[in-house]
């Protein structure tokens, strides 16, 4: 992979399509030419405290309204947060991927969070799967801000062989108390995004927003971390703004080298060891050995 | 060093970040603040000065016949700390016209009445100045229910609402405020000789070393007297907090229809701003 990446940090409005559209084409007329992918935060397109705007601002992949990112797609790999409206009318916090003026994959957010200042798992249905995109940038495992807490959503993308983790989040600033330094929210998610690339060896973008909704604030942080673990890029402030970083193969395969630690990986004992705790993927397996027997 | 000190450069840049935003997405970059010589509105007449400018705030002194007379002197110290220019309303006429005819007495009686009289004042002064009432009740008061519903406690936004009394006294040292105003009891000043302390029975870090423990770090009562405390006392806030809820509550709506305000008609305040 070789992949210029721009991350856009932004302070979406509550609920107006309109203007975020407006705001996203102008992140992305700016990065044509310098970069091959820009990575918005989650919901970027909507905001994030929604509630009854849910339904309100839920767009099908095939929606007109979308037509401007779509044609801009054509110049450069957009990776943008959206309610998704399902055929069955099942909304979704979504993560969109454009490339070449098409829909290249829509993730569907899988750990929903319903705990706390948080309520999606009333207004969202989750996702069900981890769909490894194939870009002609890389491949690339996106996953929306809770999905990052259960390591096997990045676990089942390092299977994959992901270059990149694209990490689309609309967390929370929170946790002022000394010594910090600086938002316990945002140390927290340091820790996790450094883990990820660490353990998994791979490259991270988090597109994190700023701003307020209601007096909830979000904790900003968007960064860029390479398979070592090193930020390569950041955003400390709590304003909206761009970086800008260079994914490429050789810090892969570098690290890798170093620690070969999906080469190493046994995937067949975890199979087993989570068949004790999911009985029906104990059935799955027994049928499929009968089958082969 | 106490378990809830805070980072007061931190608190401070969020809490002018959400002023400016909050104020904004009500289409004004002015704010209205009562400033009564305590260190609650001293600290929030700083955050909206760092804000929008000095210039942009009325800082409203809203005295009563009986009230202390330093209340005003400190009051006058903060604006001029702050370069802020300042509005006296005697609010005497207003609150004595109901009060006296009334015969009102009771001391918690008159009190709310002089506090919703200010409230009356602001809320006219916000149009006339095209701002935004900003509220000055820290968490401390809010959850042991140490206010006036409609009086104090009516304001747009608030940025102490989160804040206990000792990251106040905090914040208040972090931006610098005159010393008078941040070692002096903290009163209502709603009668004379009034002090919060007095009237509560306990003091502020007596009650936040509990509060925080209740509502921040989810201990139960049991944890509580495990670590040390009374178990008197963490009943007495317990209750304290139980029975002012209705105060952090918006009025109740009785739902008839298919959809209700209140209930299942629900958008942020924010909504499309």
């Amino acid at each position: 992979m070789d992949c210029r990446l721009v991350v856009a940090q932004t302070n979406p409005a509550l609920g107006d399509l309109g203007k975020n559209l407006e705001d996203h084409l102008q992140r992305i007329d700016a990065a044509v030419g310098t970069a091959d992918l820009i990575l918005f935060p989650e919901l970027s397109l909507t905001g994030y405290f929604l509630r009854d705007q849910v339904e309100e601002v839920a767009l099908t992949p095939e929606d007109a309204f979308l037509r401007p990112l779509l044609e801009r797609s054509k110049h450069i790999s957009i990776a943008f947060g959206f309610v998704e409206r399902s055929r069955e009318g099942r909304l979704y916090n979504a993560l969109g991927f454009l490339e070449d003026g098409r829909f290249l994959s829509v993730h569907r957010k899988v750990h929903l969070v319903s705990y706390g200042l948080f309520d999606e798992g009333r207004d969202f249905a989750a996702g069900e799967q981890f769909k490894l995109i194939e870009s002609r940038h890389g491949r690339f495992g996106p996953l929306i801000c809770e999905d990052m807490w259960h390591m096997p959503s990045a676990y089942s993308y390092f299977l994959d062989d992901a270059d990149a983790l694209l990490v689309a989040s609309a967390s929370p600033a929170r946790g002022v108390e000394a010594p910090g330094p600086g938002l316990a929210s945002q140390r927290t998610w340091n820790i996790l995004l450094q883990a990820s690339a660490l353990l998994y060896r791979t490259w991270v973008a988090y597109a994190s927003r700023v701003g307020w909704e209601d007096g909830i604030g979000f904790g900003g942080g968007s960064r860029v971390l390479d398979p070592q673990a090193n930020t390569r890029a950041a955003l400390e402030g709590l304003e909206p703004g761009v970086l800008a970083a260079s994914m490429d193969s050789g810090a892969l395969r570098r690290a890798r080298s170093e620690l070969p630690l999906r080469r190493d990986e046994k995937p067949g004992i975890l199979a087993a060891e989570l068949a004790r705790h999911v009985p029906l993927l104990s059935a799955l397996s027994a049928e499929h050995a009968l089958q082969h027997e | 060093m106490s378990e809830l000190d805070i980072q007061p450069q931190l608190v401070s840049e969020l809490l002018v970040g959400f002023l400016r935003e909050e104020v904004g997405s009500a289409g004004l970059e002015r704010t209205v603040v009562g400033l009564s010589g305590g260190v609650d509105s001293a600290v929030v007449v700083a955050l909206c000065a760092r804000a929008f400018g000095p210039q942009n705030v009325l800082s409203v002194l809203l005295p009563y016949r009986l009230s202390n007379p330093r209340s005003a002197r400190d009051a006058e110290l903060v604006a001029r700390h702050l370069g802020l220019a300042t509005k006296c309303v005697d609010i005497s006429p207003l609150a004595d016209g109901y009060l006296e005819p009334a015969g009102i007495q009771d001391p918690r009686r008159r009190g709310n009445v002089l506090a919703r009289c200010r409230m009356t004042v602001l809320y006219d002064l916000s149009v006339e100045w095209r701002g935004l009432v900003i509220g000055t009740s820290n968490k401390s008061e809010i959850l042991l229910g140490y206010s006036t519903q409609w009086g104090d406690g009516a304001h747009a936004l608030n940025p102490l609402g989160d804040l206990y009394k000792h990251q106040v006294y905090q914040l208040a040292r972090f931006l610098d405020l005159p010393r008078e105003v941040i070692e002096k009891s903290p009163s209502a000043d709603l009668f004379e000789g009034q002090t919060d302390e007095a009237e509560l029975g306990f003091t502020y870090a007596e009650a936040d070393r509990v509060l925080y423990r209740l509502v921040d770090r989810r201990y139960s009562e049991d944890e509580l007297v495990a670590e040390g405390f009374e178990r008197g006392f963490v009943g007495q806030l317990t209750a304290r907090v139980v029975a002012s809820q209705f105060k952090r509550l918006p009025p109740v709506i009785a739902k008839v229809s298919r959809r209700s305000i209140g209930h299942d008609f629900r958008y942020l305040r924010d909504w499309k701003r």
